[in-house]
């Protein structure tokens, strides 16, 4: 009695289950492959390494991914309760072995390789020539610092700190270096140049992201974190905050400005205008 | 061991409590406590469902008045206090608490042919001491300034100034900071208890490589949380000195609020995440493994089949759960950390996806060549499968920091855990709750009102994350309360709409489970003993169990967990207590 109930209801939720997933996985593998959805082409060396990267993984998951969802399909429809009996079995151990070894190679492997565009953003030093700028973050804006034709950051005092009065990173007005800074709210930078920033925060944690540069840094107060990068392409790019800092996040926005030789020079001669 | 056993048994049976603050309020009978913790599990999920559909409501219809909202009109601190309040709420209170307090407390011991935990007393004040946790959590809407909105991971120094930094920061942060401390504190008890209840409590011939995966689940996930609360705990007792006695743990030195320099100094913003995630990432595994114990269960049962290596699923457990301590650092790619530590957890947390792959291999392994029975329970513990695949695989993008850069913050890390700890954690509880409640309540519930459950929130749950991956592939930021400030936001705002209308959907959908369980709890048709044919110990005693469990007869035990099918046996399943002589009078 028993048995053939459960017969009945079987073959119903057993074509039901593997249809949604194929339908599931289908739609999926689609609009991953379709890139009906991604990030606009990347500006930099660093972001298409990013690329490839993100690119071959996609890969290796995709073919886990589809198998073994396909896989569980075939097998939900395949072994439904048609009144046979379940084949006994406890395991395979060649079986064990294959597929761990070939996770191990696949995932370790993918992970060792991901180490090369993480090494070109993080483990190179910035040539000594690089343009820098220092983003300094607080609730809800950035900052971002130049030297001046001095060349020299003047010296900062927290206690001169006052973004009312125009002085939002507290420059020192006892420190020559810091009479010709400039300091502005949005980043420009000049084209094929590498660019140095020196990130933090003046209050809680920050973060400063591109996606056209692929790369993300958090401010964190009492740190200073060094970034690099080579923008290849003059425009206007978005710069967020993607690190929870309070009531206004989400309004934390600004603009990168990749500028020719030319205009960037322009932009330091006024002050930044 | 059998004797230390039956000693505890004369005991407790001795205690059967006749009043009804004893038996039922502050019992010390695991089944009630058990039943105790999935109950606040369920109230806990009810109010997290709630926060989120506000969420999604706000995030596709800003200008749209909203119920629970002071003011109507959703505000961006109000916005943030409910991402802060749904993740504490779902992470603490209910994927810790059903699977380990609820169905661990209450089948441990069953499983293992034990009277009752090793410690009945700490085990009860482990639960009160949890409820008393979720009221301090839920007082936080109530206190001057509402909840907090420095998010579940309440990372310094946002929430380590009080309310200088924001609405919410003063008493909410505190209040969430004595309940997260006060939930660590009752699940270092309860870890302690599991571990000891497992260790010295089992039946005669209960040999470890006897016992269900469930039980492995729940070691293991007792062994995290022994290792891993007290982290927090520490986490949270120095975090609550910065905000209140004037140290500086996690805050450095020269910060200026709003024009004004913060009287701290010395700390380190980045020791508080170190903190927060060698503890976050077990978590993680706290959540999961008991449900993947469930599935291999329930899988196995209804496939009619041994669990497919069933000591590799054991060893893959243990392996998860000692490779889960170091790979927290991958939370911290771009947090300032350094690059070489971030390889360094980069490569271990890709490691961690072997132990994940051989699991999916082996539940693949436990259908194949089976005869697939579709109760409600085995609907949910394949849908477990399936959600686990696609929610770990993502994780093999966000392991690699360069990868990282692009996802690190966006709704692809939301979709990656949601699917994989959230939804599987929460199918794994649906499993256990369809398969165990003819157990612990002694009647079945509705079977075709459990499938349109699973119907729905199958379908419904591919719906609302797959979509959020392509939303954060394109760059959508999480915890934003407003797309508006960010051209390149807009665009995916009809994939929210969509999300959001499958998440009401869903959401709406788990009235059909209340209704279930109430009603059956009331009306369902009584259970046998083993109503689904099943092999362990649990299911051969009553429905529900007598106050020692299994009326002073206990078993013992003389096979492994799972023999279904055993050829030249005429039932397809041989329960663990059936000695070979037994089993040999049954053959065909």
């Amino acid at each position: 009695m028993r048995i053939r109930k459960s017969e009945s209801g079987s073959a119903a939720s057993a074509a039901l289950l593997a249809l949604l997933q194929v339908i599931m996985v289908v739609v999926t593998v689609y609009i991953f492959a379709a890139k009906l959805y991604s990030p606009p082409a990347p500006i930099t060396d660093i972001g298409r390494a990013v690329d490839e990267q993100y690119s071959l993984t996609l890969w290796v998951t995709a073919v886990v991914f589809v198998l073994s969802q396909l896989g569980l399909a075939y097998a939900v429809w395949r072994f439904r309760d048609h009144g046979q009996r379940a084949h006994f079995s406890r395991g395979n151990n060649t079986m064990e072995f294959i597929w761990t070894t070939a996770t191990i190679i696949l995932f370790l492997g993918l992970g060792i390789l991901g180490r090369r565009a993480w090494a070109e953003v993080r483990f190179t030093p910035p040539a000594a020539d690089a343009v820098k700028v220092e983003v300094t973050e607080n609730q809800f804006v950035f900052n971002f610092r130049y030297p001046g034709p001095d060349g020299k950051f003047g010296r900062l005092d927290p206690k001169q700190i006052s973004a009312s009065t125009g002085n939002p990173l507290g420059i020192d007005s006892n420190d020559p270096a810091g009479k010709d800074d400039i300091v502005v709210p949005t980043l420009t930078v000049p084209v094929n140049r590498q660019v140095e920033l020196h990130v933090t925060s003046q209050d809680v944690i920050h973060n400063i992201f591109v996606r056209e540069l692929r790369l993300q840094q958090d401010a964190v107060p009492g740190l200073v974190v060094p970034i690099h990068f080579t923008a290849e392409k003059i425009g206007q790019y978005e710069i967020v905050c993607t690190q929870l800092c309070g009531l206004g996040h989400s309004r934390m926005h600004s603009y990168l400005n990749v500028v020719s030789d030319a205009d960037y020079e322009a932009f330091l001669k006024s002050g930044g205008q | 061991m059998s004797s230390h056993a039956h000693g505890a048994h004369a005991a407790h049976a001795m205690e059967a409590p006749t009043g009804f603050i004893r038996k039922y309020i502050f019992s010390v009978d695991h089944k009630v406590i058990g039943i105790q913790y999935f109950l606040l599990a369920l109230t806990a999920v009810l109010v997290g469902i709630v926060l989120s559909v506000l969420m999604r409501l706000h995030l596709v219809w800003p200008n749209m008045h909203l119920p629970f909202v002071p003011g109507g009109l959703m505000t961006q601190e109000q916005y943030l206090s409910l991402v802060t309040m749904h993740g504490t709420i779902m992470v603490f209170f209910v994927l810790t608490t059903a699977p380990q307090g609820g169905f661990g407390n209450y089948f441990l011991p069953i499983q293992i042919g034990a009277p009752d935990m090793a410690f009945p007393r700490l085990n009860m004040l482990s639960f009160w001491v949890t409820f008393l946790a979720f009221i301090a959590i839920l007082a936080a809407f109530v206190v001057p300034g509402g909840a907090p909105i420095s998010g579940w991971t309440g990372y310094t120094p946002l929430s380590g100034l009080g309310e200088v930094t924001g609405p919410g920061e003063g008493w909410g942060q505190t209040m969430w900071i004595i309940s997260i401390s006060l939930f660590c504190l009752a699940s270092l008890l309860g870890a302690l208890n599991f571990i000891a209840t497992l260790i010295d409590m089992r039946a005669p011939g209960m040999s470890l490589f006897r016992m269900p995966l469930t039980c492995w689940g729940w070691f293991v996930t007792a062994i995290l949380g022994l290792l891993a609360f007290g982290v927090l705990l520490a986490g949270g007792i120095l975090l609550l000195l910065d905000r209140s006695a004037g140290t500086s743990f996690f805050i450095p030195a020269g910060l200026v609020v709003n024009d004004q320099i913060q009287n701290h100094s010395g700390g380190s913003p980045l020791l508080w995440q170190h903190l927060f995630w060698f503890f976050g990432h077990p978590e993680v595994y706290i959540a999961i493994l008991p449900g993947m114990g469930v599935a291999s269960h329930v899988l196995s049962t209804f496939a009619r089949k041994p669990v497919f290596g069933y000591r590799a699923m054991a060893m893959a457990m243990c392996a998860i759960g000692f490779l889960g301590f170091m790979v927290w650092g991958h939370h911290m790619f771009v947090s300032g950390m350094s690059p070489y530590s971030g390889f360094a957890f980069s490569v271990l947390t890709m490691s961690i996806g072997v132990p994940s792959a051989i699991k999916t291999f082996n539940w693949l392994g436990t259908l194949w060549g089976g005869k697939i029975q579709f109760t409600t329970p085995m609907l949910f513990a394949i849908g477990f499968v399936s959600l686990f695949v696609s929610g770990g695989l993502s994780g093999l993008f966000l392991a690699q920091p360069a990868v990282d850069n692009l996802l690190h913050a966006t709704y692809y890390v939301v979709a990656h855990f949601h699917l994989v700890m959230g939804v599987a954690a929460i199918f794994g509880i649906f499993a256990a709750t369809y398969f165990w409640f003819p157990k612990m309540f002694g009647r079945m519930m509705n079977e075709p009102l459990g499938k349109v459950h699973f119907w729905f929130t199958f379908i419904g749950a591919y719906c609302i994350f797959m979509p959020m991956h392509w939303v954060g592939i394109a760059g959508g930021i999480r915890r934003y309360a407003d797309a508006s400030a960010v051209a390149y936001l807009q665009p995916l705002q009809p994939v929210h709409q969509f999300m959001s209308i499958a998440a009401f959907i869903t959401a709406a959908a788990q009235i059909l489970f209340l209704i279930n369980f109430f009603w059956s709890l009331k009306s369902g048709p009584k259970a046998s003993k083993n109503p689904w044919n099943a092999t362990t110990l649990e299911w051969i005693t009553d429905s529900p169990p007598p106050h020692d469990n299994f009326g002073g007869h206990f078993p013992s035990v003389y096979r492994g967990p799972y023999d279904f099918s055993v050829p030249g046996v005429k039932e397809d399943f041989v329960p663990q207590n059936l000695t070979p002589q037994e089993v040999a009078r049954e053959t065909e």
